[in-house]
């Protein structure tokens, strides 16, 4: 079991790193100075191209790692789902009819095909299909989410470049000591400290998100909701706040900054016109892997306020070896990494004269 | 500010001005050790010093600012009678980019990149409300014109980006006249420039500063350059003033004995007969190293199997055993570029690169051990050259064993003679590149090519980092070297006087193809390829009066205002060159003038024309 969450951890990290990787290598691809050499406007256009295509090539190789990767592990998926007490007929009936007695090149064709098609199969532990069970997950974790990401996001952007515009002050010295505090507070802790404020010591909110969104209103939704979308508030808000900070102040060094300065400009007008046009394209790589945890990671935040979502969705089907399942949202967890990733590059395009401008 | 005609207005004083550098331990560095002069209005004050000598934070001190780590220490700055110096950075507000404005080394780092140029230029008089925006427009305008820029009604709706270097350095002196101050600090504005675009960004300061009114402070290490722009010189030396006086008694009747060393270190004009040349003893007639019509450049290759940026076009350059060559050009004419092609980091899309008359493969990874040795490569910054973990004796160990297979004892003997060979103590050996000066580390940087044992050494601008004092001690360490050990340079350089007093032959390159090629002192002297005599005719001069005269002649007023453009066919310097003949020079490629002693001039005009 340990070995098996183990196994996937390290799985959704490799295929985070593969989402990654080509989006450096275009970020130093940027540092030669393509726009000088006469490529005209379709720089843009066919460096979105490129990209695209990069964000494909990484799913389908995500989807391989993924689907041989849930083959190596031991089972069968016609017996999980058959039981002990089927026969061996019955299981190999179950198996032509699954597909699984065809070569395995055959059966991931077959399964890309079908989730080209939105078809993820059927669920081995229940026979449900699986985009049955999706589907009254996604809603949890779109809502708390997209919330966390509408109040989270700016509020920790605000005090992160707040913090650059006086490095070294007391607020910036009190804002780094609580963000470097949450960042290293697991997210268990920092529930249980929210809980303990609020539930116990005065008196609001629920310790446990309990009852059915349906029928509620977006009030009531928030109010259900409040104590994981605060949490995790908290937990992205660590991360942005230190990264944007970082971002600014990197940029903050640069010789056309002391030009400012030396012009006279506002500190105001120095950093909101001068410097955090030049931030903008770290600061939405940060916001964007921030968001594809929000969706994908939230495993810990789920299960301490018992609401379901998709994260604690992937840990059942491990537990029940429902490898139709683990496949199923891994494609989609990575489809979320993708793109993200690719809205933050091509916002980061977008931000960069060179590109976005060519001589 | 022309309200006040009085000529004799001190505009900004230095008084016993002392400035520290603030260490981690919290005690205080001395920087600048109590510095006095005057600038009065209409005045160019030039500050000149070798680096460290505490130009710019004295230049700095008129805006009433110091660089992080550094803090005023004692005296005072008076901008217009206010101490500067002792004033927050709210009160200085008001004062800086309308009293005082300042001028950096690179324009284009100081550039925001996000921001269209016009709104940086005008908005310090906005932002202070000295100028409605379209007052400050139209002055905008005016400078532009003024400066001569190209398109000036639509330039600033550019982002910097899209403008030359020249161009940006002139656009920041229209962004530092636009709230027309009284004071203008200029630090080496024109250092990071070709020779032939420095002219045109000195003269148009110079005439704007002169029809502005303004006073200047003029930070250079360059003593040519201050003799044309300067009317008083103070020289610093380790944050004291060594000398002071009018331009034309500092230059011509140095007193202080700094002063004369500076003076001297002054490298003489390019001119036949300087080049040193080889000593016989290493010398053959069969190159160790040339290259066959090679063509390259960058972005991967076309249908046609041409690169889809071209650089280089049809280069054949070899180098004879032995010998040095130098290759030089403006930036952007593909010296570099032809440099890693030699060495392989660069496939060549065409022709040939051949070592001893054997074809090398074009990629590195395909090239033997053994061709590898024999071509090594000296890049111009040493500091990022160096691996800052690596000890010295790890830097020039791993070559030697690489290539000549010495392990223990014998590498470490080797790594002792190598220190020796480029003049740097033993116990350097065991210093990590951080704890050497600028000038030491370019030291070990060619020890490392050197510790391969090669025949060729690629040399990239490695002089160029350098303050003209240090810079002229590694030319004569890299003659000894040629002396003693007989491997042949290549002597990449945008400076040709460097180049004229070091090389046995010259390759004058423009947009990547071969202007013209041969002796030292017969590239140097007439008849000249029509872009060499451009790039003769700019090299300035220690002489007052030299700008005026030199943005009179034909090359330089033809020359100008041209930049680097690489083209498919015909000569790539048609639109500069005074002497082109329309119809024939852009279409067909320029035939090769040959004297029958090595001295090639690919041009359509014959040799006769181009004398004299």
């Amino acid at each position: 079991m340990i070995a098996k969450i183990t196994y996937l951890i390290a799985f959704s990290f490799f295929s985070t790193m593969i989402v990654t990787t080509p989006h450096r290598h275009l970020r130093t691809m940027r540092g030669v100075d393509l726009a000088d050499h006469g490529f005209g406007g379709r720089l843009m256009t066919s460096l979105i191209l490129k990209r695209l295509g990069i964000g494909l090539i990484t799913v389908l190789a995500v989807s391989v790692i993924i689907f041989f990767g849930t083959k190596i592990l031991p089972g069968d998926a016609a017996q999980i789902r058959m039981g002990q007490q089927a026969t061996p007929e019955n299981v190999a009936a179950l198996r032509e009819k699954l597909g699984l007695d065809k070569s395995y090149v055959m059966q991931y064709l077959t399964w890309l095909g079908n989730f080209v098609r939105g078809d993820l199969g059927i669920s081995l532990s229940s026979d449900v299909p699986i985009m049955n069970l999706i589907s009254d997950r996604y809603k949890n974790t779109l809502f708390v989410s997209v919330l966390t990401a509408i109040i989270g996001v700016p509020i920790s952007l605000m005090l992160g470049i707040m913090a650059a515009m006086f490095p070294g002050s007391l607020y910036d010295r009190i804002l780094t000591f609580i963000s470097v505090t949450l960042v290293a507070a697991p997210e268990f802790f920092t529930a249980t400290l929210m809980v303990l404020l609020f539930v116990f010591a005065l008196g609001i909110g629920n310790a446990v998100v309990v009852g059915s969104v349906e029928g509620k209103g977006f009030f009531e939704l928030i109010a259900h909701f409040a104590l994981p979308i605060t949490t995790l508030s908290f937990v992205i808000a660590s991360q942005l706040i230190r990264m944007s900070r970082a971002a600014v102040l990197n940029v903050m060094s640069s010789p056309y900054i002391e030009m400012a300065i030396l012009k006279g400009v506002p500190r105001k007008r120095i950093i909101f016109r001068h410097a955090l046009l030049n931030a903008i394209g770290p600061i939405v790589n940060v916001v964007a892997l921030n968001l594809a945890y929000l969706v994908t990671g939230v495993i810990v935040v789920e299960i301490y306020f018992g609401y379901s979502g998709l994260a604690t969705l992937i840990v059942q089907g491990v537990q029940t070896r429902d490898f139709v399942l683990v496949q199923g949202l891994g494609m989609i967890f990575c489809l979320t990494y993708v793109i993200l990733m690719l809205i933050a590059d091509i916002a980061a395009y977008a931000s960069n004269p060179r590109l976005r401008h060519p001589k | 500010m022309t309200d006040s005609p009085n000529q004799n207005e001190v505009i900004f004083e230095a008084k016993n001005l002392q400035i520290s550098a603030i260490r981690d331990d919290g005690s205080e560095l001395p920087i600048v050790k109590g510095v006095d002069f005057k600038v009065k209005r209409g005045e160019v004050v030039a500050l000149i010093g070798e680096s460290g000598s505490g130009k710019t934070t004295i230049s700095l001190s008129a805006l009433g600012y110091c660089k992080p780590g550094l803090k005023f220490a004692g005296g005072e700055a008076l901008l217009l009678g206010k101490d500067v110096s002792k004033m927050s950075t709210d009160e200085l507000r008001p004062s800086r980019g309308i009293n005082v404005a300042y001028l950096a080394q690179s324009a284009a780092a100081t550039f925001n990149p996000s921001i269209k140029i016009n709104e940086q230029v005008t908005e310090s008089p906005v932002l202070h409300k000295t100028k409605t925006q379209a007052e400050a427009n139209e002055k905008a305008l005016k400078l532009y014109h003024a400066l001569e820029l190209p398109d000036p009604e639509n330039i600033g709706d550019r982002f910097p980006h899209q403008v030359s270097g020249g161009q940006l350095q002139r656009l920041m002196a229209a962004m530092a006249l636009c709230g027309e101050p009284d004071l203008l600090v200029l630090d080496e504005p024109t250092t990071a420039l070709d020779v032939t675009t420095q002219i045109e960004v000195l003269k148009a300061f110079k005439q704007v500063i002169k029809e502005e009114g303004a006073a200047a402070i003029y930070v250079t290490h360059d003593l040519a350059v201050v003799a044309q722009i300067a009317d008083h010189i103070v020289v610093l030396y380790s944050g004291e003033v060594k000398e002071s006086g009018p331009t034309d008694i500092i230059i011509n009747r140095p007193q202080h004995p700094y002063t004369k060393r500076l003076m001297n270190a002054i490298k003489p004009l390019p001119e036949a007969g300087q080049g040193e040349s080889s000593s016989d003893e290493y010398l053959r007639k069969d190159p160790a190293l040339a290259t066959k019509d090679v063509d390259a450049g960058y972005g991967g290759l076309d249908a046609d199997g041409a690169p889809k940026i071209p650089v280089l076009r049809d280069i054949n350059v070899a180098i004879e055993r032995g010998k040095t060559v130098g290759i030089i050009g403006e930036s952007g004419c593909g010296k570099s570029t032809l440099a890693r092609v030699m060495a392989g980091l660069l496939p060549a899309a065409g022709g040939e690169v051949l070592l001893h008359g054997e074809t090398l493969p074009p990629a590195l990874a395909n090239r033997t051990r053994d061709q590898l040795q024999k071509v090594q490569f000296v890049y111009q910054m040493a500091d990022t050259a160096l691996n800052p973990r690596q000890k010295i004796a790890d830097i020039l160990g791993r070559p030697i064993e690489f290539y000549l297979g010495l392990k223990g004892a014998a590498k470490r003997q080797r790594v002792d003679e190598l220190l020796d060979m480029v003049e740097l103590p033993r116990q350097f050996a065991d210093r990590y590149p951080h704890e050497l000066s600028g000038g030491q580390k370019q030291r070990v940087n060619l020890a490392r090519a050197l510790a391969a044992e090669p025949e060729v050494v690629l040399c990239d601008e490695v002089t160029s980092a350098l303050d003209t004092i240090v810079g002229a001690n590694v030319i004569e360490l890299l003659k000894r070297l040629r002396r003693e050990t007989g491997v042949s340079f290549v002597f990449i350089s945008h400076d040709l006087s460097t180049v004229s007093n070091f090389a046995d032959e010259i390759v004058v390159l423009y947009a990547g193809r071969v202007a013209e090629q041969g002796s030292t002192d017969k590239v140097l002297s007439p008849p000249y390829h029509p872009y060499t005599r451009l790039l003769v005719s700019s090299v300035p001069e220690t002489r007052i009066g030299w700008l005026e005269e030199a943005s009179q002649t034909r090359e330089a007023k033809a020359g100008v205002s041209g930049a680097v453009k690489l083209t498919k066919q015909g000569c790539p310097f048609f639109e500069r060159c005074p002497l082109a003949i329309p119809g024939t020079c852009e279409t067909i490629d320029p035939p090769q003038r040959l004297d029958g002693a090595g001295h090639i001039i690919e041009c359509h005009r014959e040799v006769s024309e181009l004398g004299g």
